[in-house]
């Protein structure tokens, strides 16, 4: 299973592989992919610094009608000014902003069709609920009656009933950040910009918010674009995940490629945990890792070529150390709930493994993984994508 | 009564006669003048019973009521202009660099430091070399000039505490920038605003050194009348005149000072 299948698998990927490490993505995308959903957004060759310092380098991005789409990376990646410039609060140095078929590169903020859930809420603090939401409509000229209803319809939509008359900081974060995706869909935008709105929030009310999300996404069909640095929110919400890092798109693909198939070093690293081994493709299905030989399902990247390795660690499975491809000893052991975390030395790497079985710290161990669970990455090329695995 | 608390009330009442002897300096020379605007007789020397005669004589006085008129008149305007200006200003400063944003207040910061004679007379000599006309319009171009500062100084914190995004957020539901400015930007900056109008038309109010280099021959505001006056021979008229100045500014700084009730930070964030 090699880079040509994940494509397969995940048809709004438009990169190939050998596009990520001249850092040029291209947009060859499926004929299918066009039968089964509409283009709504392109980003074409997005080129943006500040003080001389590049924030995005030629960056090429489609985004689907009724797609929710996450620009997932560390802080200075870059996600935040693709959101913005999406929003038309930054404009490009360079490139072009299709949306529907439209140019709107230089269109201000206040023309598009787009609307942004700001990561403050930024709620106008003078104004009740009810003004809050009716903001937008108001300046578009809307009858009053209208406006009322489509206060009472958003109102509905956040479960925030009966709130009309209240001031935004008489309300809790949660609360008000349901105000402000309100305000923002009571003007039926065709996407919603969403740029980290669940930051501010604690970890539960935050897990509850992701499922308001994903239900109102599927009650308003429209498309969300959601910038989050939380690749547990990305991995639970998302259609799409686009992984970024120094600017430049690292990978495209839904949570279950970008989770089971990383592209890189730098995606494995910051999607999960995961263990990367430097290792040595022997021939097709059979790679050395750290001086033992297993067995894998990749094919194509040629023989004895030095690849990276990534196995999650709920995937290495501990055994007897007879049964094992290789053995270790137990070095370290933490109860997390659901599994046991340990750390097995085994040929001078300490794997990290997940099981629900116990082995007490000491324990000699054999390691076994199931050839499906290695995933296979070509090495690095670019010295950015070098520097991107080392930061990550 | 136990040592300590007996060091406790002697402390309290030491402070307190401090505090007092303090005041009692300040204002002496005020009330002294306050005293005297009711005092019946002419001469400073004795006491003849309250009186309201030079509180009538004043505003009988055409000339002394011509220049409270141009006053009034310079203070309001100049204040206007001034807010207009130092508000603009100061939503451009915002949006400089830290770096530049501190050299430009530091500039702007200058003529407040600076000796208002200091001021006055290179007014003067801008206004000679420009060939202006001296009259109400170089005072007002000269009070809009050191007004400005104090507006900026008043404007600035308020507008630093404003949310960027809540503009943003404004113009992302289909305002225009201004439109964006005047509804959600305004409303949040303007206690900022009304204390810096209040700032200048006192400052305005009370200058005396700007204006008297500015004003040219045939127009007085009060303190140049005043001057004039006094030059002449003390008149109990300017007493009044005085108290009247006194009683007005300390009721605009107390306007001032009693800023609208300190609204909490933003609590963004705490869920």
């Amino acid at each position: 299973m090699g880079q040509h299948t994940t494509e397969f698998l995940t048809p709004r990927v438009f990169c190939s592989h050998e596009d990520t490490t001249t850092k040029k993505i291209d947009m060859i995308h499926t004929p299918e992919v066009t039968a089964m959903k509409k283009e709504l957004i392109n980003l074409i060759d997005i080129s943006k610094s500040f003080d001389g310092e590049s924030v995005l380098d030629e960056l090429n991005l489609s985004i689907h009608e009724n797609e929710f789409l996450t620009l997932l990376g560390p802080s200075g990646c870059g996600k935040t000014t693709t959101l913005r410039i999406l929003g038309g609060f930054v404009t490009p140095d360079k490139g072009r902003v299709v949306f529907d078929g439209q140019d709107i590169t230089s269109l201000p903020p206040n023309k598009r069709q787009l609307n942004t859930v700001f990561q403050k809420y930024a709620l106008f603090t003078h104004m009740n609920i009810a003004e809050n939401i009716a903001f937008g409509l108001k300046i578009k000229n809307k009858p009053q009656s209208y406006i009322n209803d489509k206060i009472r319809y958003a109102l509905k939509l956040v479960n925030l009933e009966g709130y009309e008359r209240r001031m935004p900081d008489s309300l809790s974060g949660g609360q008000q950040q349901r105000i402000a995706i309100a305000r923002a869909i009571v003007n039926e935008p065709k996407v919603l910009l969403l740029d980290e709105p669940l930051g501010a929030l604690d970890l539960k009310l935050r897990q509850d918010m992701q499922y308001e999300l994903i239900r109102l996404k599927n009650e308003l069909g429209i498309t969300f674009i959601y910038v989050t640095h939380d690749q547990e929110e990305a991995l639970t919400m998302s259609d799409t995940i686009v992984v970024m890092n120094q600017g430049y798109i690292q990978q495209i693909g839904t949570p279950e490629t970008i989770y089971n198939e990383p592209e890189n070093a730098f995606v494995a690293d910051f999607i999960g945990d995961s263990n990367i081994i430097d290792s040595v493709m022997i021939e097709d299905k059979l790679v050395s890792v750290l001086g033992a030989r297993f067995a894998c399902v990749d094919t194509g990247f040629g023989n004895n070529k030095p690849v990276d390795v990534v196995i999650r660690p709920e995937d290495v499975e501990l055994v007897k150390p007879e049964e094992g491809t290789i053995q270790g000893v137990v070095s370290h052991l933490i109860f997390k709930g659901v599994h046991y975390e340990m750390e097995v030395m085994a040929n001078g790497f300490e794997w990290l493994v997940h099981s629900t079985q116990m082995f007490p710290v000491g324990t000699k161990v054999g390691i076994r993984v199931n050839p499906f669970n290695i995933q296979i990455m070509n090495k690095p090329e670019s010295e950015d994508e070098e520097a991107a695995a080392i930061e990550g | 009564m136990n040592p300590g608390k007996k060091r406790r009330t002697i402390k309290t009442t030491a402070q307190k006669i401090y505090i007092g002897l303090i005041f009692l300096f300040l204002y002496a020379p005020i009330l002294t003048l306050i005293m005297l605007s009711f005092n019946a007789s002419r001469t400073r020397a004795k006491w003849d019973g309250f009186s309201l005669k030079w509180y009538a004589a004043l505003f009988d006085n055409r000339e002394i009521m011509q220049a409270l008129w141009n006053t009034l008149l310079i203070a309001f305007v100049s204040s206007l202009a001034a807010v207009i200006i130092g508000t603009a200003a100061c939503i451009a400063v915002n949006r400089m660099g830290r770096k530049k944003r501190a050299v430009i207040m530091g500039i702007t910061n200058i003529p407040m430091l600076d000796a208002d004679i200091v001021t006055g007379i290179s007014l003067m000599l801008l206004f000679i070399s420009f060939g202006f006309k001296f009259g109400l319009g170089t005072i007002l171009l000269s009070h809009i000039t050191f007004c400005i500062p104090y507006v900026m100084l008043c404007v600035m914190p308020r507008i630093r505490q404003v949310d960027a995004s809540v503009y943003e957020a404004a113009m992302d539901l289909g305002a225009s920038p201004l439109l964006a400015f005047f509804k959600v930007v305004f409303p949040d900056i303007l206690p900022g605003v009304l204390s810096g109008y209040l700032m200048a038309f006192t400052m305005s109010l009370d200058d005396f050194i700007i204006t008297h280099f500015t004003k040219g021959a045939g127009v007085d505001t009060l303190s140049t009348k005043i001057y004039t006056e006094v030059k002449k021979g003390i008149k109990p008229e300017m007493y009044a005149l005085s108290t009247i100045i006194f009683v007005t500014v300390l009721l605009l700084l107390l306007l001032v000072n009693r800023t609208p009730k300190q609204r909490t930070p933003r609590s963004a964030g705490q869920p």
